[in-house]
């Protein structure tokens, strides 16, 4: 049998990268989350940027994150939202606060999805996808 | 004091929402509605020399154009806005901008969607996303690999946020779809008309995604509405009371809520403010507030945002009032989105249709007694444009 291909409905959409996004998911692949740092502000960034959000400026400097955070808000979806979940049952969409302070939209794995709550510590781990990249997920710090 | 007084809306024409329009286009839609809005004021066709509309699936690019060829107007001025579910509310300032610029002297703004019975999930197959187009933007690498695709998670998150923050019961915020079937059960065009539902139909209906309850999604349907927008002048020459516009603001920062500066503050409170700046007026005035609902949280944290409560106060407020049309604080008599169904982008328009018609006095059995202001707020994506404006029976 032929493996699953990107075209395939079923297969969870994989990010494809543009020139500003190659580092993120090359790092990505060796287990670690880059954030953009602003040489002039200090701002901590998330996603990669052209410049600084918070002061224009265009200096910034790829930083290893620390992979942890907490979850600033979830839900459950009881429906999927992409036929890529049409069978996996109900999954827990997230907004995970960085201890850098981005936010960052996640899945929250390894947990079940009634016990996720606001406030919880999570750390990224790596889903390794195709096309060379890996999908940053977080779960419940161990 | 900038939008007082500068323009008025004479004119109104919208379909009757239904879940299937066979044999519709978009166009078409948008075409027949535009006609009625400009019979509503009085004008004829040739009157017409100013069009705002917006982006239409299908019609990639030149979409002003292709309207005004389709109807046959003769446009000086010429416009597409695209600001989702604000696009209506945003139109209208724009038409008053453009009059009272100089560029012509009345604008027909309008709205519409087509829609056709789609199997579960069709959009999800294409690309990421579900466009048909690849989409470069860090949405198709941030968003859509985890599934934070369309509109219900992300107004889910942004009521799990508040209720962590802030709390209201899952009572308070069933009341809003409830009061709101109330009024449309006054408006025989709302698609729910005649099937009034109780907070534990509300609660009792399926979670679809925590904590949000089916009862309190917005219906997507196909539909139409349009708007005649003209300078004071012709204004106090038509047959129709004008509803003047009296202030407008606008706010627009992220589009994926991830991003956004706040889940709890919302852009809102910098469009409000604006809007009852220029028209000189506090909420306390306010007769009618037309917002935007696609959820019922939208519903709380829009009348928190636009200074009708204190942050915080959201759900204790709706305890605490009768929002139906002859309540003490009507909110969206024409049964809101929740109640009137959503036809794409003539479902934010409704919101400003509605203020229009109650502030004409032509509400029918749902006429708010004495209204003389009413709020309007037009809200796009995940809480992410922002439109507000204010609507008075006095110049």
């Amino acid at each position: 049998m032929a493996a699953k291909t990107t075209s395939d409905p079923t297969v969870r959409p994989a990010p494809h990268p543009t020139d500003l996004t190659a580092a993120f998911w090359a790092a990505t692949t060796e287990g670690r989350f880059l954030i953009q740092r602003c040489t002039r502000c200090n701002a901590a960034i998330f996603y990669p940027r052209v410049n600084c959000t918070e002061c224009g400026s265009t200096e910034l400097v790829d930083e290893d994150a620390s992979g942890r955070g907490t979850v600033y808000t979830f839900t459950v979806a009881r429906r999927p939202t992409h036929r890529a979940w049409a069978e996996t049952g109900p999954y827990v969409i997230a907004i995970v606060e960085l201890a850098e302070g981005p936010h960052v939209t996640t899945n929250i794995v390894e947990c079940d999805p009634d016990d996720v709550r606001i406030g919880m510590p999570v750390e990224v781990c790596f889903a390794p996808e195709a096309d060379g990249v890996a999908l940053p997920l977080f779960r419940p710090t161990g | 004091m900038a939008m007082r007084g500068r323009g008025a809306v004479v004119g109104v024409g919208e379909l009757k929402p239904t879940r299937e329009t066979p044999g519709e286009t978009t166009l078409s839609l948008m075409a027949k509605a535009g006609l009625a809005a400009i019979d509503d004021a009085g004008l004829s066709f040739s009157d017409i020399d100013g069009m705002v509309c917006h982006p239409i699936g299908g019609v990639s690019m030149l979409t002003p154009s292709t309207v005004s060829e389709l109807m046959g107007l003769k446009l000086n001025f010429a416009e597409v806005v695209d600001l989702g579910g604000a696009t209506g509310a945003g139109m209208i300032w724009r038409a008053v901008a453009a009059i009272e610029a100089g560029m012509c002297q009345a604008v027909v703004c309008i709205t519409g969607s087509s829609r056709r019975p789609r199997t579960p999930r069709a959009g999800g197959a294409k690309t990421a996303g579900g466009w048909s187009m690849p989409d470069r933007s860090a949405f198709s690498e941030f968003e859509v690999p985890y599934g934070n695709v369309g509109a219900n998670v992300g107004y889910a998150m942004i009521a799990n946020r508040y209720l962590h923050e802030y709390g209201a019961t899952p009572e308070q915020l069933a009341k809003v779809a409830v009061h709101q079937r109330d009024n449309a059960n006054q408006n025989p065009d709302a698609i729910f008309y005649g099937q009034p539902i109780t907070v534990d139909d509300v609660l009792s209906s399926p979670m679809i995604a925590d904590p949000l309850h089916m009862l309190e999604i917005v219906m997507p349907a196909g539909g139409a509405a349009a708007l005649v927008v003209v300078g004071p002048e012709l204004a106090q020459k038509l047959p129709n009371r004008p509803a003047w516009l009296l202030g407008a603001g606008e706010q627009v920062t992220h589009k994926t809520i991830t991003y956004a500066p706040s889940l709890t503050d919302t852009a809102i409170q910098a469009s409000a403010r604006r809007a009852f700046d220029q028209a000189g007026v506090n909420p306390a005035q306010i007769g009618l507030a037309s917002v935007y609902d696609c959820y019922t949280i939208t519903v709380l944290l829009t009348l928190e945002d636009s200074g009708f409560t204190p942050k915080g106060t959201g759900g204790r407020f709706i305890e605490e009032h009768d929002m139906r049309w002859n309540g003490d604080f009507p909110v969206n008599t024409h049964g809101g989105q929740l109640s009137f169904g959503q036809p794409g982008i003539a479902g934010g328009m409704s919101h400003v249709t509605e203020a229009v018609r109650q502030i004409q006095g032509r509400a029918g059995a749902r006429q708010v007694p004495d209204l003389e202001l009413a709020f309007v707020n037009g809200n796009g994506g995940i809480l992410s444009e922002q439109v507000s404006l204010i609507f008075g029976t006095e110049r």
